[in-house]
């Protein structure tokens, strides 16, 4: 397998009762994530990128579950290849916090109120290795001075509610990486932060991922965090991914109106022109798409035929996916 | 700049921390300390700074939804501190507030009409005639069809909603409007929509803003004049764009330099802010930022720096400044 | 009204809620029509000791009194009992824990002062004071009773209130400047419908034991007329001879405060207006 990761099809279903059909929260996501990448997942909310990528840690519980015909493929530490939409509950917590690993939106909700910051690094530690209690204590400390940590020694005997939010973070990505894991999870790490606070963030996860062969995967619905961090970008809209492409094409070159209007929108801000340039409607909400293209209703250059066909996702250039049957046409016309 | 509408003069707002078995008052948390500015007519005056920095509580004290402890607060000439509850609860009519959580902010349990009338029968003695067409034109104003007026708050999306809180603060034809975070909680591609409204509103009915945010992209976009806060004090005031291209205090710099990059290709050097924000409750003596600015001298961990006049007239309170 | 009729119709369209409105409706039927439905006078003497048979479908107890007839006079004054007495506590209670939950400082101090007073009493003991004071009979025992429920109402009711005026909603309307009035009445108020509905049910099941144990004490219910409480204590010297005498008003106790406990979950439901279409 060449990739670490590849998911074909993926789906994700909504059980309603026995009577109705499910609602499919997303649908026909195809991500291939290389080795040493860091790969942005862009979208509003609602829009399915969440729950994509918390499937990868087997975090599904009912109502929701992995729809039929998906499949996501991982490639282990030790070369062998595993299904993790087919794997046993005990061997996804082998996986889990040792070869994937998450961090999340909210570190303060995220860890344990009652226990000291080096007893939730250390039952990572506890779990997946057989170090004793000196080398976990030692792994812990260099583990902190590694995220930055000021007083790291200290700062190991606190509880969590004495560190700030920006603390809290760091301590999540040490936890998140002392197992050296090959993929780690980043949903919305720094929504919650201030901006001040989340450039730290941002900056140290780029350094960090010169001394880590870990890929990442980062999720979250503001662009500039995607500029600052991401090689490679998949747009989420409606529970599909619209289009796919490097970040630098996305950014110059971005092929779907909903990216281009986004960006749009975007850089207007602060700009000369008073009147902002808005996506017009609203975002849909799951088992409420229209049939045709989901975004047809807010598009200014939808047609006829937008309404009645589903667009594939097609390659529009090396390495360029986009999901819109206008695209061609689109680039004569207006570009 | 026009008349001067509201002018805020050497406002603070302490809460205080009570601890013990008797719940005595063993300290005070320093939310808004000397805060003073003016906003003239159909201006808006951004507040722009990191949580805890006591932007929201200084819009909130400025209409006294929590009482501030010291300072004057005049609206329209008139001292907003020397009125009593009911003749303040009058004068609401021609202040409102709109609310950051479109979601907790409306009462589930009214329609989009029964939320619009509140404000209506609370300060006129309308007829239904009168009403309806009040309602009528501000469901308009922010883009409703009259269809959708029985329908309940959940009902709509987070951006709609946002539009019903406006809707329902202007109602009343507010000369002045706290926007505290209004679009903070929307998905990107709504804020856009609610921003352009809120400035078609404010040119069609000739509003004051306060517009309090901690997105310094939507604050440049949407206001005139900026003041930005530290840990419960005004560091920074001026002219909004002249304060983005050439920020002058080492706060404003640090801040403006960590907005993330717009363009993946752009090579932009970062300012590095090391540390946290002090707790407002143990301010650091002298200078706030002191402990973690980088051109810090001996004097600001001695002694609180003055708001001085730069020539290009805005205010800066930092001792790098001082002549 | 409206909305009353509207909540009662959607109460309807919901399963359980029709389970609980046709329990509750056919026990206050019950109640009322005991003099039609009953075969036997309460007081009429009998076979004592008689096991269910077709005579008597419930059997007959130690004066051999047929304990049917007992059970549909009983309800009279259980539910009469049960409704009077809640009603006198929740609707002081609700007041008082408004006033208190919104107002905070010194009313706070002084109502909840009186309350925690109140509540620090067994309440038993208190009703019996209260009815030594007030005197033997129904009237006298509903008004202990209610009494009694005052401060678990006004905690409940100040504890929803408190938490329903940090609500951002309540806020933006204070901001808009409604009077404190209306802002108890139209935002306030509707959070604290579904645990005062709870609270309700609850108390009811309270106030019908404490009835019971009121009658049992002979502070209550003056025999022979029948209440399921003093029914129910009568039946505990003879339990082994006679279980019926026991089972047959416990049973009524039991689905009673089932029907109205259902009736109280659905009213939560219908009310949410998260469900609302």
């Amino acid at each position: 397998m060449e990739h670490l990761l590849e998911m074909r099809n993926l789906s994700i279903d909504l059980f309603r009762g026995k009577k109705q059909p499910p609602v499919k929260l997303v649908e026909g996501i195809d991500l291939n994530i290389r080795k040493k990448q860091t790969f942005g997942v862009v979208g509003e909310s609602g829009c399915g990128k969440s729950i994509t990528c918390s499937t990868l840690m087997g975090l599904l519980s009912f109502p929701l579950s992995v729809g039929k015909g998906s499949s996501i493929r991982f490639q282990r530490a030790d070369g062998s290849e595993t299904e993790l939409t087919a794997i046993s509950k005990a061997e996804m917590r082998k996986i889990r916090g040792k070869e994937i690993s998450m961090i999340f939106q909210e570190p303060m909700t995220a860890l344990d109120p009652m226990y000291t910051i080096e007893t939730q690094i250390e039952e990572t530690l506890r779990f997946h290795t057989d170090m004793n209690r000196a080398q976990m204590h030692a792994a812990a400390l260099e583990m902190l001075q590694k995220v930055k940590i000021p007083r790291a020694a200290e700062v190991l005997k606190d509880y969590p509610h004495h560190l700030s939010g920006g603390m809290l973070q760091r301590v999540m990505i040490a936890i998140a990486l002392i197992n050296n894991p090959r993929l780690l999870i980043a949903d919305e790490p720094t929504t919650a932060l201030d901006v001040t606070i989340q450039a730290q963030i941002l900056d140290l996860m780029n350094d960090l991922r010169e001394s880590y062969d870990t890929s990442v995967i980062m999720i979250t619905h503001d662009l500039g965090v995607i500029a600052e961090t991401c090689e490679e970008v998949a747009v989420f809209y409606a529970g599909q991914v619209i289009e796919q492409a490097p970040v630098e094409v996305i950014f110059h070159e971005a092929a779907h109106p909903y990216t281009s209007g986004l960006l749009k929108s975007v850089m207007s801000l602060g700009g000369e022109q008073k009147e902002l340039y808005a996506i017009r409607g609203t975002v849909p909400t799951a088992g409420n798409f229209s049939p045709g293209c989901r975004f047809a209703d807010r598009c200014e250059y939808c047609e006829e035929r937008c309404r009645a066909q589903v667009p594939p996702l097609v390659e529009i250039a090396p390495g360029h996916l986009c999901r819109c049957l206008l695209h061609p046409a689109r680039k004569e016309g207006t570009v | 700049m026009s008349n001067v509408l509201l002018d805020v003069q050497g406002l603070k707002t302490y809460f205080p921390i009570k601890g013990g078995v008797v719940r005595k008052t063993v300290g005070y948390v320093h939310a808004v300390e000397d805060v003073s500015f003016t906003i003239g007519e159909q201006e808006t005056f951004a507040l722009v700074g990191e949580s805890g920095c006591g932007k929201s509580t200084t819009g909130r004290s400025i209409l006294r939804l929590i009482e501030p402890t010291d300072g004057r607060v005049c609206f329209d000439g008139q001292d907003l501190r020397a009125l009593d509850k009911e003749a303040l609860r009058k004068k609401r009519r021609d202040m409102q507030l709109i609310f950051q959580d479109p979601y907790s902010s409306l009462n589930p349990r009214m329609t989009m009409r029964k939320l619009l009338e509140e404000p209506l029968n609370t300060h006129f003695s309308l007829n239904q005639k009168e009403r309806k067409e009040r309602v009528n034109w501000i469901a308009d104003a922010v883009g409703f069809s009259r269809d959708q007026l029985d329908r309940y708050p959940h009902q709509f999306s987070g951006g709609q909603r946002q539009r019903i809180s406006i809707a329902r603060a202007l109602i009343t034809n507010p000369r002045f409007v706290v926007a505290d975070e209004p679009v903070s909680a929307l998905d990107v591609s709504i804020q856009a929509q609610v921003l352009n409204l809120l400035m078609k509103l404010q040119q069609e009915l000739k509003l004051s803003y306060l517009f309090i945010s901690h997105d310094l992209n939507v604050v440049r976009h949407i206001s005139t004049r900026v003041a930005v806060m530290y840990l419960g004090r005004i560091v920074e005031m001026g002219d909004t764009e002249e304060i983005y291209c050439h920020p002058m205090h080492p706060y404003t710099l640090a801040l403006l330099s960590a907005i993330p990059r717009r363009d993946p290709l752009d090579q932009k050097t970062r300012v590095h802010l090391e540390g946290d924000v002090p707790s407002p409750s143990n301010p650091p003596k002298g200078c706030a930022f002191h402990d973690r600015c980088t051109r810090c001298k001996a004097i600001c961990s001695e002694t609180v720096p003055t708001p001085r006049r730069m020539p290009d007239g805005r205010l800066v309170a930092c001792h790098l400044y001082d002549e | 009204m409206k909305s009353f009729l509207e909540t009662l119709r959607k109460l309807w369209a919901d399963p359980m809620g029709k389970i609980g409105m046709i329990g509750v409706f056919l026990l206050i039927a019950m109640a009322i029509f005991a003099p039609m439905l009953a075969p036997y006078p309460y007081d009429q003497i009998g076979m004592r000791f008689q096991p269910p048979s077709g005579e008597h479908i419930f059997g007959t107890d130690e004066f051999g009194r047929d304990i049917f007839s007992r059970v549909l006079y009983g309800a009279r004054v259980s539910i009469q009992v049960g409704v009077i007495a809640v009603g006198i506590g929740a609707v002081c209670g609700y007041l008082l824990g408004l006033v208190a939950g919104y107002f905070e400082g010194v009313v706070d101090r002084v109502i909840m002062c009186v309350m925690d007073v109140l509540f620090a009493f067994p309440s038993i003991l208190l009703a019996i004071f209260i009815s030594a004071v007030l005197g033997k009979g129904i009237g006298p025992t509903m008004v202990a009773i209610g009494i009694v429920n005052i401060p678990v109402f006004c905690r409940t009711v100040r504890a929803a209130v408190i938490s329903a005026k940090g609500l951002e909603y309540v806020q933006n309307a204070k901001s808009v400047g409604v009077k404190t009035w209306p802002i108890l009445v139209h935002h306030i108020s509707p959070n604290v419908v579904a645990p005062f509905t709870v609270q309700v049910t609850l108390a009811l099941s309270g106030a019908i034991l404490t009835e019971a144990t009121l009658s049992f004490l002979g502070m209550g219910i003056q025999p022979p007329s029948p209440s399921w409480g003093s029914m129910l204590s009568e039946a505990r010297s003879d339990m082994t001879r006679a279980p019926w005498m026991a089972l047959f008003p416990l049973l009524f106790i039991v689905v009673t405060i089932l029907v109205f406990n259902i009736l109280g979950d659905s009213l939560r439901d219908v009310l949410d207006p998260k469900l609302k279409v």
